[in-house]
C-alpha cells in the first residue's frame, strides 16, 4: 500500500466505525475539495450508498457556481441532501434585532451566526449525534490538536484542555443529551495529499479550484468560502498537476484567502471552541 | 511515496520537545510564511521574545503557560521521505495524552535535559513505550549549550539512562546531543560538538525503518460491521495482518463458524475492476458463499492459523483516567472491534513506572499512571492474540464512562477449556508427532531461513551480517552467521583456496546453513560466494525443504573494495602472494535478480542494516502464533 491507499483505509475504517456508533449521524458538505473527498470515502466505505443525510449550510453568500455544482452533485451521486440557512439572522427577526449579514457586520460575527447558530439549528431540529466533518490536521494549528472522534457539548463547545484519550482506533462514541460527537475522517490528510487523491480517482470538484484570467491576472481559489470574504490567489495553476506542483513550493498557508480566520488573534481558535467546523 | 513514517517525540516537561520540532521545521525549510508571521506577532502582542516552540503552541492557553497540552500532529519531509511529528506533552497529568500521541507512533525520539539529567518522566516515558510496542527510539540529549557542550556529561546521562531502559527492553538506536535553541547537531553535525560521531537528529530520523508489512503474519480480519443495502449481504471490515483472496476459506472467531470468500464489493474507478484479492491494512467489503451468522466483532483467521479464544487472559494494564480502575468491578472492555463487559479479577503486581519497583502486590485498584500486571475475566469469550505476535488483535482498552480509562497488551494466557462441536482432532495440526516447519516456528516465534551475503572481499558482506546478527537477536529472532574465513578453521580446515576447494566449501557452508535453517535459526551466511551456479544450487536446495532463502547483493565496486582492503588481501594478491583471487584474477558473477542489492559505497551503514533487518524479519516472519502459553489449538 502507498501512503494515499493508507489514508483511504484509514478513512473508510472511521466511517464504518462512525455509522455503527451513532444512531443518527449527518454529514455536512460544503461542495469544496475535501468535502467532495470525503462524499467519494464515504461511497467506497458503503458500496455506493451514503447511508446518511448531507447537510449544506447556506450562508446565502454561496458563489453562483457552488450552488450549480451542489444541484449536480446531488443526481450524480443519489444524495439526501438537507440545505440550511438561519433565516432569522438573515431577515433580522426571532431572536435577532437586525439583518445579519457581510454588509453590515465583522466576517467573525457572519461566520459564527450564519454557519455555527445555523448547524446549531437544524442539529437540535434533526436530533444527529454524530457530524462527520472533512476537516484536516494541517489546515491550522489549532486542528493540529483533534481526534478523530471529537466531542462537543451542549452549546457546541470543543474542550481542546481535557480531551478524552485516544488510540488503537478505540473512540470515545458515547454522547449526553444535546451533545454531538465530530468525526473526522480527513484528519491524517495534507492538502497535498488531496489533490493526489482528487487526480488519482478522478473526482469531481468545482472549477473554481484551478486558474483563469481576470483583468490581466491568472487567479484561482484555494479554499473556497462566501464569496465576499474569500480571495482568490495569484496562480496560473490550470490542472491539478500544475496545483500540486504549486504546493511544493508555496509557503503561504491554505486559508490565507479566507478572512474570518485572521480577523483578530486567535480568531481561528475561538470560532473553534465556539462549534465552528 | 513512501509511506510517512509517525515519530512521537516524548520526554520530561520543559527538555525542549517543542522548541526541537519547531527547529526541525525550521531547518528542513517546511515552515509556511504566514506561520512564522502570525508567532511573531503573537509575541509582540505579549512582550515575548521568539521562540521556536511558539509553532506547536498555537493556543492562547499555551502560550501563556508555556507547556504542551495536547498531542500535535504536523508534517514535514526531507531527501528520503515524509515524517508526521507527534508532539506528545510531558507534563505527569498529560499522561493520557502522551499516550495518545504514542501510541500510533513507529518510533520515538526521547529528550533529556542535559542540565537536569534523566527526571520521572524521562523513566515513565521510556517505560510507556515499551508498552506501547515502540521499539525504534534515539535518545536525544537537548540543552548542551548550557552544560558547555561537555561529553563527560553526555556521557554520564546516557550511562544512567541505557542503565534504566535495558531491563525493560528498550535499546535506543541512538544517543544524540544537541541543542534545539541554537541548532546543533539538528540537521547537521556542529563544531561545538565535534566529539561526537553519531548522527545528526535528522540523520538518526532518516535511519529508522518503516514499519514492516503486516502482509507476511497470519490473516486477521477484523469485522466493523454488516450492511444489507441491496441484496448483497456486505461484511465490512479491514483486514489488519496477512491476505485475504477471493475462494479463501474463513473461520470466524469465537464463534469458529466457517465459510468462504465469495467476492469483494468495491465503489469507484479502481483498477483492476474486479478486486480479487486484499492485504494488510486494507478496509474491505466481502461477501460469502455459504450464509452463517457473524457479527461485529468477530475476527476471521484462515483454518489452520487461528487466534487463542477464552474467558481469561493474563495483561499488562496501565492506567490513565484520575479515577482508579478497581477489581471485581464491571467495565467495558474493547478489543478491536469486539466490546464486553469484563472485570480484573487479580492485580498480580503494581509497578512504579518510574523506578521499575512492585509498590504493590494482590492491590484492588490500579491508581492513575500505573501500571500493572492482572488477570482479567471477560463475561463471554473473546478471540485475541499475544501482543507480541499480532499486536493490533492482542491489546485492548478499558472504558471509564464515555472514555478510555486505560490500555492494555495481552502476554500470555489462562484460556477457558475448548467449547465442543467445531473441532474435531483430526484437525489437530500437532497431534500427528511429527515436528513441522510450522510447529518448530510456533515455538520460536519465528522461521528459520537463509539469508546469503554475496560480494567481493572488503564489500562489507562481515560487517553487515555482524550488526544484522545482533539486531535480530535485540528482536527476540534467534540468528547465527556463518562467515566465509571462521568456517575455514573447522568446517572446512581441509580446503584450499583452488577453484575446486573454494566450490567445495561453499557447498558445505550451503548444507550447513540449510541444517541450521531447518533447525529454525536465521542463518546469515557471509562468503564471497563468486558464482551465481552455486548460489542458485544452495537456493534450489532451501526451497526443495521449503525453507526461506534470500540472495543479497553486497555491490561495492573493486576499487573501492581494494581501497578498504580491511584484511590486506587486495595488496598481498597484487604483490603476487594469492592466486586466483575474486575480482583479480578470478571471476565474480554479480547477481541478476538479488532480492536485496546494498551499494555500501553509496549509502551509509545505518541504511543498508536498515533493509536487511527488514528483509530478515520480512522472511522470517511466522505465520503460526508462537506457543507461549496453553493456546486453543488450531483448526
Amino acid at each position: 500500500m502507498n501512503h494515499l491507499d493508507q489514508l483511504e483505509a484509514q478513512s473508510i475504517f472511521i466511517f464504518r466505525e462512525a455509522f455503527h456508533a451513532f444512531s443518527k449521524p449527518a454529514m455536512p458538505w460544503s461542495m469544496g475539495k475535501d468535502s467532495n473527498v470525503l462524499i467519494w470515502l464515504a461511497k467506497k466505505a458503503f458500496c455506493g450508498k451514503i447511508p446518511f443525510p448531507v447537510l449544506h449550510i447556506d450562508t446565502t453568500y454561496e458563489f453562483p457556481e457552488m450552488l450549480a455544482f451542489r444541484d449536480w452533485a446531488v443526481r450524480e451521486y443519489g444524495l439526501d441532501l438537507i440545505v440550511k440557512i438561519n433565516e432569522d439572522a438573515r431577515l433580522g427577526r426571532g431572536a435577532y434585532q437586525t439583518s445579519i449579514g457581510y454588509e453590515t457586520h465583522d466576517p467573525v460575527t457572519v461566520t459564527h451566526e450564519l454557519k455555527t447558530v445555523a448547524l446549531q439549528q437544524v442539529i437540535a431540529r434533526y436530533q444527529w449525534d454524530a457530524l462527520i466533518t472533512g476537516i484536516r490536521r494541517d489546515e491550522d494549528a489549532t486542528r493540529a490538536k483533534e481526534r478523530y472522534f471529537s466531542p462537543r457539548n451542549a452549546d457546541f463547545e470543543w474542550d481542546y484542555r481535557d480531551q478524552p484519550p485516544e488510540f488503537w482506533n478505540q473512540f470515545t462514541t458515547a454522547v449526553g443529551a444535546g451533545e454531538h460527537i465530530r468525526v473526522q475522517p480527513l484528519l491524517d490528510w495534507t492538502e497535498t495529499d488531496i489533490w493526489h487523491y482528487i487526480k488519482r480517482e478522478d473526482i469531481p470538484i468545482p472549477r473554481m479550484y484551478f486558474a483563469r484570467e481576470v483583468g490581466g491576472k491568472k487567479l484561482r481559489y484555494r479554499s473556497l468560502g462566501c464569496w465576499p470574504i474569500t480571495k482568490p490567489v495569484e496562480s496560473a495553476a490550470a490542472d491539478i498537476d500544475a496545483i500540486i506542483e504549486e504546493l511544493r513550493h508555496t509557503k503561504t498557508s491554505e486559508r490565507a484567502g479566507r478572512a474570518q480566520d485572521h480577523h483578530e488573534r486567535n480568531a481561528m481558535q475561538k470560532l473553534r471552541a465556539k462549534g465552528f467546523m | 511515496m513512501p509511506p510517512r513514517l509517525k515519530i512521537v517525540i516524548v520526554g520530561h516537561v520543559d527538555h525542549g520537545k517543542s522548541t526541537l520540532i519547531g527547529r526541525l521545521f525550521h531547518d528542513t525549510n517546511s515552515l509556511p510564511d504566514g506561520k512564522v508571521a502570525a508567532i511573531q506577532a503573537a509575541c509582540a502582542a505579549e512582550g515575548m521574545d521568539f521562540e521556536y516552540a511558539f509553532l506547536l503552541d498555537a493556543l492562547l492557553e499555551e502560550q501563556e503557560q508555556n507547556i504542551t497540552i495536547d498531542t500535535t500532529q504536523i508534517q514535514f519531509r526531507t531527501a528520503r521521505r515524509g515524517y508526521v511529528i507527534i508532539d506528545a506533552p510531558g507534563h505527569k497529568e498529560f499522561l493520557k495524552n502522551m499516550v495518545t500521541g504514542a501510541a500510533n507512533a513507529d518510533a520515538a525520539l526521547l529528550l533529556i535535559d542535559a542540565r537536569e539529567g534523566v527526571q520521572e518522566q524521562s523513566k515513565r516515558h521510556g517505560y510507556l513505550l515499551s508498552l506501547l510496542g515502540i521499539r525504534q527510539v534515539a535518545v536525544i540529549v537537548n540543552k548542551m549549550d548550557l552544560v558547555d557542550y561537555s561529553a563527560a556529561v553526555f556521557q554520564r546521562i546516557v550511562d544512567e539512562y541505557r542503565a534504566f531502559l535495558k531491563p525493560i527492553g528498550v535499546t535506543p538506536l541512538h544517543f544524540i546531543p544537541a541543542s534545539a535553541r541554537h541548532g546543533k547537531n539538528i540537521a547537521a553535525a556542529s563544531a561545538e560538538l565535534a566529539w561526537f560521531d553519531g548522527p545528526s537528529i535528522l540523520q538518526a530520523l532518516d535511519n529508522f525503518t518503516t514499519p514492516g508489512t503486516r502482509a507476511e503474519l497470519p490473516l486477521r480480519f477484523v469485522l466493523q460491521d454488516l450492511y444489507r443495502f441491496d441484496e448483497r449481504r456486505l461484511l465490512a471490515g479491514r483486514i489488519e495482518t496477512g491476505r485475504l483472496n477471493v475462494g479463501d476459506e474463513l473461520v470466524f472467531w469465537p464463534d469458529r463458524k466457517r465459510s468462504r470468500v465469495k467476492s469483494f464489493e468495491t465503489w469507484g474507478r479502481q483498477q483492476p475492476a474486479v478486486k480479487t484479492s486484499a492485504s494488510a491494512g486494507e478496509s474491505v467489503a466481502i461477501t460469502l458463499t455459504e450464509q452463517i451468522f457473524v457479527e461485529r466483532g468477530q475476527v476471521a483467521s484462515h483454518p489452520g492459523a487461528g487466534l487463542a479464544e477464552g474467558r481469561e487472559f493474563h495483561a499488562s494494564l496501565f492506567w490513565l483516567d484520575p479515577a482508579p480502575i478497581y477489581l471485581n468491578q464491571p467495565y467495558t472492555l474493547k478489543l478491536g472491534t469486539q466490546a464486553v463487559e469484563a472485570r480484573i479479577v487479580k492485580i498480580e503486581r503494581v509497578i512504579d513506572s518510574a523506578t521499575l519497583t512492585v509498590t504493590g502486590v494482590n492491590r484492588d485498584r490500579v491508581e492513575r499512571d500505573e501500571v500493572a500486571e492482572v488477570i482479567i475475566r471477560p463475561r463471554k469469550p473473546v478471540a485475541f492474540d499475544n501482543a507480541d505476535h499480532i499486536t493490533v488483535t492482542g491489546r485492548f482498552i478499558f472504558q471509564q464512562g464515555a472514555r478510555i480509562g486505560g490500555g492494555g497488551i495481552i502476554h500470555s494466557a489462562a484460556y477457558a477449556p475448548l467449547l465442543a462441536g467445531e473441532v474435531k482432532s483430526a484437525d489437530l495440526e500437532w497431534s500427528g508427532g511429527e515436528v513441522t516447519h510450522e510447529l518448530r516456528a510456533q515455538h520460536h516465534g519465528h522461521r528459520g531461513a537463509v539469508l546469503w551475503l554475496t560480494g567481493l572481499s572488503g564489500s562489507g558482506k562481515s560487517t553487515l551480517a555482524v550488526a544484522l546478527e545482533k539486531s535480530l537477536l535485540q528482536r527476540g529472532r534467534a540468528a547465527y552467521i556463518l562467515d566465509g574465513d571462521n568456517i575455514r578453521y573447522g568446517l572446512c580446515a581441509d580446503l584450499d583456496f583452488s577453484l575446486a576447494d573454494r566450490a567445495e566449501n561453499i557447498r558445505r557452508v550451503g548444507e550447513v546453513a540449510k541444517l541450521m535453517a531447518d533447525a529454525g535459526l536465521i542463518v546469515i551466511s557471509a562468503l564471497i560466494s563468486p558464482l551465481q551456479a552455486e548460489r542458485d544450487h544452495i537456493r534450489q536446495q532451501c526451497h526443495n525443504e521449503g525453507l526461506p532463502f534470500a540472495e543479497i547483493y553486497i555491490n561495492a565496486p573493486l576499487a573501492v573494495c581494494e581501497q578498504r582492503d580491511p584484511k590486506n588481501l587486495y595488496r598481498k594478491a597484487r604483490a603476487g602472494h594469492l592466486k586466483d583471487f575474486t575480482g583479480l584474477d578470478s571471476p565474480y558473477d554479480p547477481p541478476p535478480a538479488p532480492e536485496l542489492e546494498l551499494p555500501t559505497d553509496r549509502e551509509p551503514k545505518e541504511t543498508s542494516l536498515a533493509k536487511l533487518l527488514d528483509l530478515a524479519l520480512t522472511i522470517s516472519a511466522s505465520d503460526t502464533p508462537p506457543l507461549t502459553g496453553p493456546f486453543t489449538p488450531v483448526i
